[in-house]
């Protein structure tokens, strides 16, 4: 069925953005799977181990934007050893030996070496975009590969990434010739930057759109590179300490005034609180606000600071703000669509400084909120019920109670009724993370419910193998799920194994799952891997198969066992 | 306003799948393995208990469910490791659940403050300090201290094994720290960052020192 020219489809596919719907097209027929393939430009790999790269390249030979993600999840908490694996290099590798041309690279969980990134630097002329998001295994001299090859490079994005500093001077590897920089984010670096590297850089990259600075970059350096970059939309200061009583300062107060164009702010990695009036002219036009990494900003000063913020839509925050600070936020910031509130003591657990109330007010002033990660003490049913009424438009529902089976402490009932009427009520409810005390009941709501769901995170939840159960029956769109510390064993994995072939992974650790049961999913789902890791023991063959397993990760492969795998994974 | 009223699910749910009768009877291997429901979480391995695994020192957060429990204790937060909780507890130094809460750990490190401790080294003159937070792993802390007290080196054997020694006198030296408890440690024995999190200082004893490793040895109080 092609009544058009090849270059006409082409052209209708280029209008298809959503790499579902070019899925979708390319099923269509043969000659429409053909245009699609070579006009595949972006793929996006979700498990980096369910293809290999020689696949994809002769799957999408065109290809120049590729997102790989690597390690599971759970790994952001130290649930997964080190050296699991989720490395890079073989993609760049390959990339590079097929000449594919590659103009940008999105990882998220991966290990990346230096010499990856040189490799990387040195095979795609056309290099534009490189964005690492969690990763790991580089030091700045891989960075300085990349700032000293790629010519065309327009983003350089360091998000929360472990970089080794070797004190080097990446930042001086950037060519003189080198003008095109849109977006820099460097802020998760530990290390010294050269600053008149940084300001030369600045002042000759005049497309500079984000910039995130890191802790070294003092506040008079700010000063300067804002008089430089006055067209920036997106700051991430350094360390935004001085004296107030400063020149500087007061220069500081006149350049912000000019920046007209800023509407994402974030950093204060250290801050003087005093200095903070310095951007209140800024806050009237921010849609994004980041202090989740700012413990030097009491309550206080955020509430002063969140009133002249009318226009935001993002918001993270440390729960220093409290309760009452919430409420500020909800009867200011009318826009919000996203709120993110970090604990600021992820340590000593007990101690969280907002409870349900302050989410309550939130949800009475800010009915366009879709978008939430809660840290907090504790929650009602009550609450999580008035919420639900509130706010029908969750599409992200993340609630971490600190004390992680706590039960609403007004009824002393588990948290059923309360996530019960979140799904029932936001019905495009695509990613839930539960917490508190949770019984079988609320999976079977879940079950019932949440149509949508495409990521499910449980930890400290359920009775039976029932709870798991009602989930893996009833959403029919879960992509990815992951359990710790809940009773789900064989009986809830086994059921219906041919499940995981439609989700990308399952990941199960200190359940009640036994060795024996994994061997039977893995024997049965040929095309699924079921990798049993086990850190402080070496796992011998003769294992005794009713032996628990304490760390299970599963997922959906055309590739078969990874050849990469460390000693303590096991691959059944 | 809305009543959330929700219907009795089928008792028969999970008996849906297609499957479910024939994996009944694979499962009669397996069936004797299934824990009880909400029963306590230590997972046995290899015959011994995991130790190393934080939150098998803990008091199981499951089995501590507050259903019943009278609301007078319920003011505090139900964390092992509380002074209210009841007899079997952890010290809270232990009572960690790794991982929980799910907090990454470049945002945990950016609201620590940065954690230098002191590092003694028997025979130098003086101490030193190094901050842990800016290491990843035992072998960046023992490259860093070999930087820093360029009397010895770091010798490593065909077993991987890191010995320090001074290839002057030919003394070697075991690597120990005083954790929270005030006990004296041997390090490399703790996942990293737990011992980032327990550390409060370091010491570097002569090994003919170091004779048995059982904390509180009365030569290394001497030190403090």
């Amino acid at each position: 069925m092609n009544y058009f020219p090849d270059e006409v489809l082409e052209h209708v596919f280029d209008f298809l953005t959503s790499h579902r719907d070019r899925n979708a097209v390319s099923l269509v027929c043969k000659s429409w799977f053909k245009v699609e393939k070579w006009s595949r430009h972006r793929v996006f790999v979700g498990n980096c181990y369910a293809i290999s790269p020689e696949r994809l390249i002769a799957r999408f030979p065109r290809v120049r934007a590729l997102t790989l993600k690597g390690k599971p999840h759970f790994a952001d908490f130290n649930l997964v050893p080190h050296d699991w694996g989720g490395f890079v290099y073989p993609w760049i590798e390959a990339m590079a030996k097929s000449n594919i041309g590659l103009e940008e690279l999105r990882l998220k969980r991966m290990v990346v070496s230096n010499e990856g990134l040189e490799l990387l630097a040195r095979s795609f002329v056309n290099f534009k975009s490189l964005v690492l998001i969690s990763c790991e295994g580089f030091t700045t001299d891989g960075l300085a590969a990349v700032a000293a090859n790629c010519r065309f490079l327009r983003e350089l994005d360091l998000q929360e990434n472990e970089v080794e500093d070797r004190k080097g001077q990446w930042l001086s590897c950037f060519p003189d010739s080198c003008t095109s920089l849109v977006s820099l984010n460097f802020a998760c670096l530990k290390g010294e930057v050269n600053l008149t590297a940084l300001e030369r850089l600045v002042a000759r990259c005049p497309n500079l759109k984000s910039l995130r600075l890191n802790r070294a970059v003092p506040l008079d350096a700010l000063q300067r590179i804002l008089m430089l970059a006055p067209q920036l939309e997106d700051l991430g200061t350094g360390s935004y300490v001085h004296d107030p009583d400063t020149e500087t300062y007061n220069k500081l107060i006149s350049t912000f005034q000019k920046c007209r164009s800023i509407r994402s702010m974030s950093g204060f990695l250290e801050v003087s609180p005093l200095c903070l009036p310095a951007i209140y002219p800024i806050c009237s036009n921010l849609t994004s606000l980041n202090l989740s990494y700012a413990p030097g900003i009491h309550g206080d000063e955020l509430i002063k600071l969140i009133h002249h913020c009318r226009k935001l839509q993002r918001l993270w925050i440390l729960d220093c703000i409290g309760d009452k600070g919430l409420g500020v936020v909800a009867s200011t910031c009318k826009e919000l669509q996203e709120l993110r509130v970090f604990p600021s003591d992820p340590f000593g657990v007990g101690n969280a400084a907002v409870t349900e109330k302050g989410l309550v007010a939130i949800s009475f002033g800010c009915p366009k909120l879709h978008s939430l990660l809660y840290f907090c003490q504790q929650v009602t049913n009550a609450a999580l019920i008035t919420v639900a009424k509130n706010c029908p438009n969750f599409t992200r529902f993340r609630l971490c109670i600190l004390d992680a089976t706590k039960a609403d402490p007004v009824t002393m009932q588990p948290l059923d009724e309360g996530f019960g009427a979140i799904v029932q009520s936001c019905k495009d409810l695509r990613r839930l993370s539960l917490s508190g005390l949770l019984t079988d009941r609320v999976f079977l709501y879940i079950g019932m419910y949440a149509e949508q769901l495409e990521m499910l995170s449980i930890a400290f939840a359920g009775d039976s193998d029932k709870g798991m159960l009602y989930v893996l029956n009833g959403c029919k769109k879960l992509r990815k799920l992951e359990i710790r510390d809940s009773p789900f064993g064989n009986e809830a994995l086994l059921t219906d194994v041919g499940k995981y072939e439609t989700m990308r992974s399952l990941w199960m650790s200190s359940c009640e799952v036994t060795l024996g049961g994994c061997k039977v999913l893995a024997e049965k789902m040929p095309r699924i891997n079921v990798e049993i890791i086990n850190e402080y023991d070496q796992m011998e063959f003769g294992f005794d198969d009713r032996q628990k397993v304490d760390k299970m990760f599963l997922y959906r492969t055309l590739v078969g066992p990874r050849k990469d795998a460390p000693h303590f994974v096991w691959t059944l | 306003m809305q009543d959330f009223k929700f219907d009795t699910m089928p008792s028969n749910t999970a008996d849906q799948s297609p499957d479910s009768g024939t994996t009944a009877m694979s499962l009669k291997d397996t069936e004797l393995t299934l824990g009880l429901p909400g029963g306590a979480q230590v997972v046995i391995v290899g015959g011994k208990s995991c130790s190393k695994r934080g939150y098998t020192d803990t008091v199981d957060f499951r089995s501590r469910c507050c259903s019943g429990e009278s609301s007078a204790k319920a003011e505090q937060v139900d964390w092992p490791g509380n002074e209210i909780s009841g007899p079997g507890n952890a010290p809270d130094s232990k009572a960690q659940v790794v991982g929980w809460p799910p907090v990454r750990s470049g945002r945990k490190k950016a609201l620590k403050s940065c954690k230098y401790v002191k590092v003694a080294v028997d025979g130098a003159p003086y101490l030193r300090k190094v901050d842990l937070e800016v290491h990843r792993s035992y072998q960046q802390l023992l490259m860093a201290l070999e930087t820093m007290f360029d009397c010895f080196t770091i010798r490593r054997n065909d077993l991987e094994e890191s010995k320090i020694m001074n290839p002057v006198n030919g003394a070697e030296y075991v690597p120990t720290y005083e954790d929270k408890d005030g006990d004296w440690m041997l390090v490399g024995d703790v996942p990293w960052n737990m011992f980032v999190e327990s550390c409060k200082r370091v010491r570097l004893m002569k090994s003919s020192e170091a004779i048995g490793l059982a904390p509180r040895t009365p030569s290394c109080t001497s030190t403090t």
